[in-house]
């Protein structure tokens, strides 16, 4: 049926305005060229997980930490009792092992959204 | 007195860990399987692997009987044991794993690229091994010795060739299983007989242990040794030793480089620490019953308190079943604690020492005799100086040597490497003449054997100090590849970047 002379239709089609894949984007470029900017990016990931660290090591000092000095100021507090238990041993025994669990995973969550913000500000190609 | 569950007990174990040792054999084929692995292991088994290997005779014999003598001053043992994991997760876990090192001296080449400083950690891994492989090998004999009447060196032979077959033929892949293994035999060894104990306590009208008229009355219910200044300096030392050191310790720190990935590394360290949080909750209780039940042969042979105890608690058939237990639990113990060790040590020794001669896994499998023959002959030869006192020595050491360097080699850009050969000889001198002093004599007052005894409140400070110093000095001798290697160690795996 087809007319001779006249060419089969074909699709035609242009190059894709915007590649989606194989750009890298331009922030992971500028910290492998190390430049100052790359450096901006690394210190303020270095900086944030520095600071949450920190934060945490505080709380364990200012909670377990200054336990011993407590009981070297206020010796009597070792012949309190809690139900017949001692309170050192309350203390040391038992309740400091969900605190350290706790102060744990508080860390890895803030410690993984950290990580999550610095791939999203990296990876985006937005990012300058 | 020969017990039958006891021997029983010792065979079991025994067995158990050679059968699953070949079991995991199977799985292992390279050298990278030998050494890490293969860096496939998941956390939930990896976090019982690493509590099943740093749960120690120490933990398991020596913090019952610590308590009992001592009182709640020696409760620090334990909580130090596991906030040293809090520390180690939010400083140093993810960025170790990411460094992609195998071992201690490998990362700390990588970072300051400088052969001088690897050989000096090499020393000190080796060192620190030792030390903590001497107070296992003496459990093991006291145990054995205490439970069936055998002679103590028979205890340190049986583990040190127990060991060496099951490190020399699966290394660290077959190594993993038989560790996560006993995380839970030891549990289970120390958990059934405390309830069976509790309720013979309760049986016998629940007195309080408190109120018993037992050695170190006075300061038993302090935790602050017998008070004063000293005793203040102590306990602070001993959170410094055991805070830090745990980061620092080359059997924990191989344990890393088998997660896949760094954020893998911190969910198995969150793992661990939740393990050994119920793990340490069983100590004390031995030590408080074994001050009611077993106050009048305390001081000679404390670490002995949880072999005894059930056989003082409950006669019969009933008491030598529940020995035969905790007897499995402690050979568990220092079967999986000298296997991290060994495997640590050996791995060492083989890159740096046997590598020159000898080809991969044959190099390994020679360095892991001479890893466990060294100590295993000194624990024989050497007097006994009690488990719990020569691992805190230990981890005094760490603390004061590779602690400082992990810190300044992960967040701080200026470490040079003639900074961390100088903070690495003050600290490891230091701390280890105060070993040495303290393993010769048995001083335990005055200032100058409270320094020495426990030296870590000033070893550490002067060690990080030098480091920081030196580098300042050093510092146009920072690594050129320093700020690729920090983009490495902190960036996650996600990210597409030059590493």
């Amino acid at each position: 049926m087809s007319e001779p002379g006249r060419p089969a239709r074909v699709r035609v089609t242009g190059p894709p305005r915007r590649r989606t894949s194989g750009v890298r984007p331009t922030a992971s470029r500028e910290i492998d060229a190390d430049t100052e900017l790359g450096a901006v990016y690394m210190s303020s990931l270095l900086g944030e997980q520095l600071r949450l660290a920190a934060g945490v090591l505080v709380a364990l000092g200012l909670t377990v930490g200054v336990l011993p000095l407590v009981f070297h100021l206020f010796p009597h507090l070792s012949e309190v009792r809690v139900a017949g238990v001692p309170v050192p041993w309350l203390l040391l025994g038992v309740l400091v092992y969900p605190w350290l669990l706790a102060l744990g995973w508080i860390y890895v969550r803030r410690a993984e959204a950290n990580e999550r913000d610095f791939i999203d500000l990296v990876d985006d190609p937005e990012t300058p | 007195m020969t017990s039958v569950p006891g021997i029983v007990a010792v065979v079991l174990v025994t067995v158990a860990t050679l059968a699953i040792g070949t079991w995991g054999l199977r799985f292992s084929r390279t050298t990278s399987d030998f050494f890490v692995a293969s860096r496939t292991v998941r956390p939930g088994l990896n976090a019982s692997a690493i509590g099943g290997e740093y749960l120690s005779a120490a933990s398991f014999l020596g913090v019952a009987g610590l308590v009992l003598v001592f009182g709640a001053d020696m409760l620090w043992y334990p909580v130090g044991w596991t906030a040293g994991y809090l520390v180690l997760l939010v400083l140093v876990a993810a960025p170790l794993r990411r460094s992609g090192a195998y071992t201690l001296p490998d990362f700390a080449e990588a970072r300051l690229g400088s052969r001088r400083v690897r050989s000096l950690c090499s020393a000190l891994v080796v060192g620190i091994g030792w030390l903590y492989l001497l107070p296992q090998f003496q459990g093991a004999g006291i145990t054995l010795a205490a439970t069936i009447g055998a002679p103590t060196w028979l205890g340190a032979v049986i583990v040190a060739a127990v060991v060496l077959i099951n490190v020399t033929s699966g290394g660290m892949r077959s190594i993993t299983f038989v560790q996560a293994f006993q995380y839970w035999l030891k549990l289970t060894a120390l958990l059934i007989p405390a309830c069976v104990l509790l309720a013979v306590w309760v049986g016998d009208g629940a007195p309080n242990p408190a109120d018993a008229a037992a050695p170190g009355d006075a300061f038993w219910s302090l935790p602050l040794g017998d008070g004063g200044a000293q005793g203040l300096y102590v306990t602070y030392s001993l959170i410094i030793a055991t805070f830090l050191g745990t980061m620092g310790l080359p059997h924990v720190v191989v344990r890393f480089y088998t997660n896949p990935d760094g954020r893998a590394a911190r969910r198995t360290t969150l793992v661990v620490l939740g393990l050994l949080g119920v793990f340490y909750l069983l100590p004390p209780v031995y030590g408080a019953l074994g001050r009611l039940y077993a106050s009048d042969q305390a001081v000679g042979a404390s670490d002995t308190l949880v072999l005894e105890l059930p056989r003082l608690m409950v006669p019969g058939l009933g008491g030598e079943l529940l020995t035969g237990m905790v007897t499995a639990g402690a050979f568990a113990a220092f079967l999986s604690t000298s296997s991290g060790l060994t495997i640590a040590v050996a791995g060492v020794l083989s890159q740096d020492v046997a590598s020159k001669r000898l080809s991969g896994i044959t190099a390994f499998r020679a360095a892991g005799v001479v890893a466990v023959v060294v100590p295993c002959a000194v624990a024989i030869a050497a007097p006994d100086v009690g488990v719990a006192r020569t691992v805190g020595l230990a981890f005094a050491v760490a603390a004061s040597t590779f602690c400082p360097l992990l810190l300044l080699g992960i967040w701080w850009r200026g470490l040079t490497a003639a900074g961390a050969v100088a903070g690495l000889l003050v600290g490891g001198i230091g701390s280890g003449c105060a070993v040495g002093w303290t393993l010769l004599t048995n001083a335990t007052t005055g200032w100058a054997a409270v320094l020495l005894g426990q030296p870590a409140a000033w070893s550490v400070p002067a060690s990080l100090a030098t480091m920081v110093v030196v580098s300042r000095l050093t510092r146009a001798r920072i690594p050129a590849h320093a700020g690729r290697f920090m983009v490495r160690l902190h960036t996650p795996e996600a990210v597409d970047l030059q590493r």
